[in-house]
């Protein structure tokens, strides 16, 4: 039952992951791009927990974990840079 | 082996999650302006994320008896920083698109306007007052 779930789930994902490319690619604005690459994100970490599913593994989380923290931090120093000019003042 | 209980509500979770996932990238796909887009992958999205995050904790709960603690890492990590990026790309985006800006918000329906354009009264009074203690000087 749960590789059903979780097949259904990498479906999903990845046609979110297709919209969002879709969002990436036709932005009109570059913030529209952001907010694309930070969705992208954390489609991606959810893609890493239903691959660690599937493979029944805890391997994969560190990888989620570090996607997380630098999906945040590349949003905030594009959104600092859009505003200020400068990432680091 | 795990119960089937259990299983059932890991699959439904994983399932909810792919769902809310999939409902918040076809906002940001379909919505007009970033302002309503902005909505779909932070709310639906961390939602989904959220479901996910927990049908993994069960899993490795019932299935090895430990529960693992970077699920709950990841999950706190994601929630706290959401409203953090979307403050961040609201804020870039109101202050970007500054001359225009009045016509694209709509209006607050309050005597005050928008934090980020309009200060507050708080912030003129105090504004006042430092000029009083100025002249003061």
């Amino acid at each position: 039952m749960i590789d059903t779930a979780c097949a259904i789930a990498l479906f999903a994902v990845a046609a979110a992951m297709g919209l969002t490319l879709y969002r990436l690619a036709a932005g009109p604005d570059v913030l529209d791009r952001i907010l694309a690459l930070d969705t992208l994100v954390i489609n991606a970490i959810a893609l890493i927990v239903v691959v660690g599913l599937w493979y029944r593994t805890t391997m994969y989380f560190e990888a989620a974990l570090l996607f997380a923290m630098v999906g945040f931090l590349t949003t905030v120093a594009f959104c600092k840079y859009l505003l200020r000019g400068n990432v680091i003042e | 082996m795990i119960h089937a209980l259990a299983e059932a509500a890991i699959a439904a979770l994983i399932v909810t999650g792919a769902f809310f996932l999939l409902v918040g990238s076809l906002g940001l796909a379909k919505l007009p302006d970033l302002m309503r887009r902005l909505h779909a992958p932070t709310k639906s999205t961390t939602l989904g994320i959220g479901s996910m995050l927990i049908a993994s904790m069960l899993y490795f709960l019932t299935s090895e008896g430990d529960p693992s603690i970077h699920e709950l890492l990841v999950t706190l990590f994601l929630f706290l920083t959401a409203p953090v990026t979307a403050q961040m790309i609201a804020k870039a985006y109101i202050l970007r698109e500054r001359a225009s800006a009045h016509e694209i918000l709509p209006d607050t329906g309050r005597p005050v306007g928008w934090a980020t354009l309009d200060p507050g009264p708080a912030d003129r009074i105090a504004e006042a007052e430092r000029s009083e203690a100025e002249a003061e000087c």
